[in-house]
């Protein structure tokens, strides 16, 4: 049996009160999906840790090392002061320039980069934050052939965020969380 | 405002860069290279990508305002606290055997990591054995580095690595406040020499017991990445010290073999023999 998707990469943007959605889709991320997952979270503090320890089973998130190579069914946390971006090889590369939107990482840059290597492969979803990162990023990847989506902002804590995609782009696909958890499952059909 | 730079359009520039200037960029990462040339046109206020080429192609006063942008300058005294402090304990006490210490700083920007060394150098009694080569390709960087001042501002959150990193001294002796400027004092500048060479170019120019290159390689891809590696290994005397940034890895390079990994997490290599 061989899980498929048209996707080589789901990328997950989010910042004030996402980290318990992004906690929620990790955990209901299906067992034999292979699809490397790439999170993009900003103005938190120990995220990694507060996270490994929500999900308390299941996939590790690792924060990757500069050029290292994405591997398959593994989870990556963008590592604090780095912008994290996707080359088109597969490989990370970390960039410690400007902030952007006053982050650091910011979730606009990976998602840029993500559009560019992987086009119509890519998958990125927005959830809640109190300002715009990320809006024009995800609209870039729908531009680029790639799915967006946005958490409802009637669900997400803070709605500044996705708002702020839906108002770039009508391309953009709005779900509460139960919805992107069955889009994503809908997305591997073993066949 | 130009969002996206193809990757056809990305090579059309490097290849002007490179003819025109000699500058090769040819092996830096793709993705950190085109979001520099992005943020330059904005930067610049250029609408099109065909009149960045134009102005490249007739004005190296711009080529050079431009390098000095795109290549990231950002840096500070005592980054990353916890690798200072392994310096300190682990590793200049092993230098202290060699009756002269030559230091590599590779990509030093404008000098803050050379002024962190040269205190840490001098508490161990080490400075006056000690010769710092600290460089750069890019030269307004060095011509910053080599008047020994930092901005004010940023003194109080140096002064809070330096503690971090086990420093036990008053900070604000090592430097005198004038206007918004702190002035390294002139007695730690003197072992230190700053010139400008560039890592995909210019050669082995001296053997060094350490090379410190922290936070160059992630603006590389891999292939340069090797090349460069191989630069330091055959710059190193045996068993001399490589450091580099908290995130860069001779992991996925061929030549780690060549290396023992003195301490993982904050990236200190050594050459093996
Ligand atoms: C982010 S700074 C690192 C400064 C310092 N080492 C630190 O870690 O704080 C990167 C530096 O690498 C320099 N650089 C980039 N490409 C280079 C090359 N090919 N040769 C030498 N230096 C280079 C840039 O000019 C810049 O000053």
């Amino acid at each position: 049996m061989h899980s498929s998707t048209r996707f080589d990469i789901i990328a997950i943007g989010g910042s004030a009160g996402s980290l318990s959605v992004v906690a929620r889709l990790l955990k209901a991320l299906p067992g034999e999906m292979d699809t490397p997952v790439v999170l993009i979270m900003h103005r938190l503090k120990n995220v990694s840790s507060e996270l490994n320890r929500l999900l308390a089973f299941g996939r590790p998130i690792q924060e990757p090392e500069d050029k290292e190579r994405m591997k398959a069914g593994h989870i990556y946390l963008a590592p604090q002061n780095y912008h994290l971006l996707l080359e088109a090889d597969g490989t990370f590369s970390l960039d410690y320039s400007e902030l952007v939107h006053y982050s650091r990482p910011a979730i606009d840059e990976s998602f840029y980069s993500i559009a560019d290597a992987y086009g119509k492969r890519a998958l990125g979803i927005l959830l809640s934050g109190a300002n715009a990162d990320g809006a024009e990023g995800l609209a870039r990847i729908v531009k680029n052939g790639g799915a967006g989506i946005v958490q409802d902002p009637m669900e997400a804590e803070f709605r500044i965020m996705p708002q702020a995609a839906i108002d770039m782009s009508a391309d953009i696909k709005i779900m509460k969380t139960d919805e992107i958890i069955s889009f994503i499952k809908d997305q591997y059909h073993t066949k | 405002m130009v969002e996206e730079i193809s990757n056809t359009e990305l090579q059309e520039l490097i290849f002007i860069i490179q003819h025109q200037y000699g500058y090769d960029f040819s092996d830096y990462a793709q993705a950190s290279l085109k979001r520099r040339f992005i943020r330059f046109m904005g930067h610049a206020q250029l609408e099109k990508l065909a009149e960045l080429k134009l102005q490249l192609q007739t004005d190296p006063d711009f080529f050079k305002k431009m390098v000095e942008y795109i290549t990231v300058n950002v840096t500070e005294m005592f980054r990353d606290p916890q690798f200072y402090q392994l310096l300190r304990d682990d590793v200049l006490p092993r230098l202290a055997t060699y009756p002269i210490i030559k230091i590599w700083h590779a990509g030093c920007a404008t000098g803050e990591e050379v002024y962190s060394m040269a205190i840490m150098l001098q508490e161990a009694g080490l400075l006056e054995r000690s010769r710092i080569y600290a460089t750069d390709m890019n030269a307004a960087n060095l011509e910053k580095a080599n008047t020994g001042i930092v901005p004010l501002r940023w003194m109080k959150d140096y002064t809070h690595n330096y503690i971090q990193s086990g420093g036990l001294h008053d900070f604000s002796d090592y430097y005198t406040a004038r206007y918004d400027s702190a002035i390294i004092n002139p007695a730690l500048r003197r072992n230190i020499i700053f010139f400008q060479h560039n890592l995909v170019t210019d050669h082995v120019f001296n053997e060094f017991q350490l090379i410190c290159c922290r936070n160059v390689f992630i603006y590389f891809n891999r292939t340069l990445q090797e090349r460069v590696v191989t630069l330091f290994y055959d710059s190193l005397a045996p068993r001399g010290y490589l450091a580099l940034g908290m995130k860069e890895s001779l992991l996925f390079s061929k030549e780690r073999k060549k290396f023992e990994v003195v301490n993982g997490p904050n990236k200190i290599f050594r050459r093996k023999y």
